[in-house]
């Protein structure tokens, strides 16, 4: 039975991947003409779920029925969802930037005759969709030339182009300013006086209660609550974050000394474009055996101001200085960050901490490579050697540490990366979500990796987007939003549903009124 | 004995098949080899044909060492050629225009190589500038400099000193007689020297328990190695001798795989080429590393040069045409993966022979240009799907 009035029903939605299930029996029903929201932690599941109704991943890879207008639907592939009117707008734009805006708006959908494309029909229809929009620009304009919040509207127009019906948005605000991102929310309001419905992908709760009708929150690829209407914040943040908390952490007691390491006015620019604050005059200290944790949403800067610490490796310094055992240290290069005892363990082990075609054997060395060699020359014993303690002290499961890192498991990659940086010998190392996408055993074992760096005095921070797990292995949080330090507070008095009102109390008092950077300080202080 | 071996599988089939990228060009070329010897009627293994495929060679050898870095590091020089024909052209001006001592020529012209290199390299590591672009520049650039520095003329003959270089033979130091003592010394010493390295290392590697590769396997490959050097070694030696180009070679082969194998740079250039990346962020210096890549292509590029224009007894403008072409096809003959990362030392040379045996040999059976061109090719693309689909397999 369908309900009279909706237009999408998601039944019982199931999707595994390797190792993980990133949906679990997720239901969702969207009536026609209402914006509704869609809520939860990163790796809810939202995106994923979106993924499936759009036909990323196609029909058959997925348990569950989709209900488009009341008949089942079995999309292959983005092509068969459009064609129903069901188009979806990513976080990250896939604009062509050197291409105009009447390129990129008709691109794989050219208005052509014979494989000649009509310019001037081209050119007319856009200028029609760009006044839906209401964006005042030539079709002409290269898209590389506008804005982020234009090339949002672009976006939105090109959707338009497809005779949209149902638009989905993944986190449309996320990188636009507060004026573009109010003309967006207002826009999204016309269409649905139109009759178009939407669903929104957004971690702005402000926002949320601003454009949507309903409410729908994921949590661990799971619903966990519908909710029409108002719905006060505190509700959506706990059903967001209501996981219990068990004994996934191992036992520790702090031993923490003095103060190792200070970052003052930290300050990074976006490389190019219109030099957005990355990190904006961040300001903490971190004390040896400790670990601090960072938290905050995707986006919020937390790995900008760890990689900008790491040798300047993203956006363009503007200012800060960092003392390490009270004296100024110089991370203006990795390999004197390095030398300065910094170690950072990247997010993205694949892209960023891997060799992948290359053995554990010949990866662990690579950050210090001197210490397997003597007069430049590599010691390939001492090399083997090493490769065999760190696979035996961290439990690195391979077949031998020949095996090319590309072959092993999310878990044990994490572990060759980690066993790199611990042989770099560093006193402070940066973990940058340490623990995603790996299961839960390997994840104990990274935190009592941990926990016995910190016991033997390391200093340790550790970045992450999952909330239970800072508050289950360090001794102090900071979060951060949109690039500043927004809060701060020692972990035994610290909750989800704290950080998380930390963090969407800073979006609202910039959105509401302007306070000032020592405003908000002044403010966290009391935290 | 750790655990290494055993879930693996040991037998020597499963080794080979496991190890196919490294050991497939091997195989080939003994294959390729053996081919010609029985169709060409026993003529390719001739000591005199045999001399005369290093001596031809020897200039792809020498770049293709060069370029297997550039390869490895993620890049591509397509300037060699170019590099070397001017390198050439400079010393024919210098030796026999101006006179120079044939010594310094030498030391001159290299340098002149490596102030080539740095100049592509410095757009292509710096600037980040893709290296198809700096080195097609440069590919012109040098070719159209030789041209007029040469004035469109050859320019030749060369002092005897000079032509050594590329056609000379080792001395005998112990009298004219035949064998050529020395060669014998050098070569099986060489030999023996290989055979001794191979078993220190695998005894070392029993020793730690990490030894993978079967004995019969260990025993069988080094036996091949170890009599084919003997035997060329003693074919040479009872004709005119180990050339001299053949001792630079060796040298270039031994000192590169050398750096590319056991020193932290040739880490540092396999790691920038696997995920360049990592590799910065491991607080590797991508740009110097890069840079001194394409000074040290310039610079073999110029020895080529030296080597070529030594062994044509000229200068000429249409020298090296062509070579960056059979330098960078030895290259990915040999195993190198053109996204970089992959590929040894080893693999290119044995890459430079199989293309040199297929010119020698399909030249001894008169096989005309236009074929010998299509059958290279086709040789080319054979390797590469076979270096692809054994990628995709595993």
């Amino acid at each position: 039975m369908v309900a009279m009035d909706a237009i999408l029903e998601m039944r019982g939605i199931t999707k595994e991947f390797p190792g993980v299930k990133a949906l679990d029996n997720v239901n969702l029903v969207v009536k026609r003409g209402e914006i509704r929201a869609l809520c939860g932690e990163n790796g809810a599941g939202k995106s994923t779920l979106m993924k499936v109704l759009s036909g990323v991943y196609p029909h058959g890879s997925y348990d569950g029925e989709i209900l488009y207008k009341g008949k089942p639907m079995a999309f292959r592939k983005i092509t068969d969802s459009e064609e129903q009117g069901i188009v979806i707008i990513h976080q990250e734009l896939a604009l062509v930037p050197h291409m105009s805006i009447a390129e990129n708006i008709f691109l794989g959908n050219e208005i052509a005759k014979n494989g000649v494309i009509d310019r001037h029909e081209t050119n007319r229809r856009t200028a029609e969709l760009l006044a839906k929009v209401g964006l005042r620009e030539s079709p002409e304009t290269k898209v590389g030339e506008l804005g982020m919040g234009k090339q949002q509207l672009i976006e939105i127009a090109k959707a338009l182009s497809k005779k949209v019906e149902l638009l989905i948005l993944d986190e449309p605000t996320s990188s636009l300013n507060e004026h573009d991102s109010a003309a967006l929310l207002r826009l999204l309001d016309s269409f649905r006086e139109q009759g178009m419905t939407a669903i929104m992908i957004s971690h702005k709760l402000n926002e949320i209660s601003e454009v949507c009708d309903s409410l729908t929150v994921l949590r661990d690829g799971a619903t966990v609550s519908h909710h029409q209407g108002m719905v006060p914040e505190s509700q959506i943040i706990k059903d967001m974050v209501g996981r219990s908390m068990d004994d996934r952490y191992p036992p520790r007691e702090p031993k923490i000394g003095e103060v190792i390491m200070q970052v003052r006015d930290w300050t990074v620019a976006e490389e190019g474009g219109d030099g957005r604050l990355l990190v904006d005059n961040a300001k903490f200290d971190l004390k040896r055996g400790e670990v601090l944790g960072i938290a905050g949403l995707m986006g919020a800067g937390r790995t900008e101001l760890a990689m900008s610490m790491f040798g300047r490796s993203v956006g363009v310094f503007r200012k800060g200085s960092v003392k390490i055992n009270g004296k100024d240290a110089d991370l203006s290069t990795v390999s004197k960050a390095i030398k300065a005892g910094l170690a950072y363990v990247t997010e993205d082990r694949k892209s960023l901490g891997l060799v992948l075609e290359d053995s554990i054997r010949r990866n662990i060395p690579l950050a210090n490579l001197a210490g397997v060699a003597r007069y430049g020359v590599i010691d390939h014993h001492k090399e083997g050697k090493v490769a065999q303690d760190y696979r035996k002290a961290i439990n690195i499961r391979a077949p031998s540490i020949d095996q090319a890192t590309m072959n092993l498991s999310g878990g044990n990659q994490q572990k060759v990366v980690l066993a790199k940086w611990l042989f770099s010998e560093p006193e402070i190392l940066i973990l940058d979500e340490p623990t995603r996408g790996i299961d839960v055993g390997a994840k104990y074992e990274i935190y009592t990796i941990i926990r016995d760096l910190a016991a033997a005095g390391k200093s340790i921070i550790v970045i992450s987007s999952e909330m239970p797990e800072l508050l289950g292995i360090t001794d102090r949080i900071i979060v951060m939003n949109e690039g500043r330090l927004v809060g701060e507070m020692p972990t035994s008095e610290a909750t989800q549903e704290r950080i998380m009102s930390v963090i969407i109390k800073s979006g609202h008092d910039l959105t509401e009124e302007d306070i000032t950077p020592e405003e908000i300080e002044a403010e966290t202080a009391h935290v | 004995m750790s655990d290494t071996t055993t879930d693996r599988g040991s037998d020597t089939f499963g080794f080979i098949r496991r190890n196919m990228r490294q050991y497939g060009i091997l195989f080939a070329l003994v294959i390729i080899m053996a081919f010609f010897q029985v169709v060409t009627g026993g003529i390719l293994f001739r000591p005199v044909n045999l001399t005369n495929l290093f001596l031809q060679n020897s200039h792809i050898v020498i770049m293709a060492v060069g370029m297997l870095l550039i390869i490895v590091a993620g890049h591509i020089d397509l300037s060699v050629g170019s590099v070397a024909a001017f390198v050439g052209a400079l010393a024919a001006i210098m030796i026999v225009k101006m006179g120079l001592p044939v010594p310094l020529v030498v030391v001159l012209s290299l340098v002149a190589g490596a102030l080539i290199g740095a100049a592509q390299g410095y757009w292509i590591a710096y600037w980040k500038i893709p290296s198809f672009i700096v080195t097609l520049a440069g590919m012109l650039v040098f070719r159209g400099l030789t041209m007029w520095a040469l004035q469109g003329q050859s320019i030749g003959p060369f002092p005897k000193e000079f032509q050594m270089i590329a056609s000379g033979f080792i001395p005998d130091v112990f009298g004219p007689d035949k064998p050529n003592t020395l060669s014998l010394i050098l070569g099986w010493g060489a030999a023996l020297v290989i055979l001794w390295l191979q078993v220190r290392n695998r005894k070392r590697q029993e020793a730690v328990g990490i030894a993978d590769e079967p004995f019969a396997f260990f025993v069988g490959k080094n036996a091949l190695i170890f009599v084919a050097l003997a035997w060329m070694t003693w074919a040479l030696a009872n004709f005119r001798g180990l050339p001299n180009v053949f001792i630079v070679m060796a040298v270039l082969v031994a000192l590169y795989s050398f750096i590319s194998e056991r020193t932290t740079l040739g880490r540092r250039i396999y790691a920038i080429g696997g995920n360049e990346k990592a590799a910065k962020l491991s607080g590797i210096n991508v740009e110097r590393i890069t840079f001194l890549t394409f000074v040290n292509m310039g610079m073999l590029a110029a020895l080529a040069g030296l080597v070529v224009s030594a062994r044509l007894n000229s200068a000429t403008p249409k020298a090296g045409v062509g070579f960056e072409l059979d330098v960078i096809a030895a290259v990915f003959i040999g195993g190198a993966s053109m996204s970089g990362g992959v590929g040894t030392v080893i693999g290119a040379i044995v890459g430079a022979f199989i293309m040199g045996v297929m010119n020698n040999g399909m030249s001894i059976l008169g096989i005309g240009i236009d074929y010998q061109q299509v059958i290279k090719g086709l040789v080319l693309m054979a390797a590469v799907i076979f270096d692809v689909s054994n990628k995709r397999k595993s």
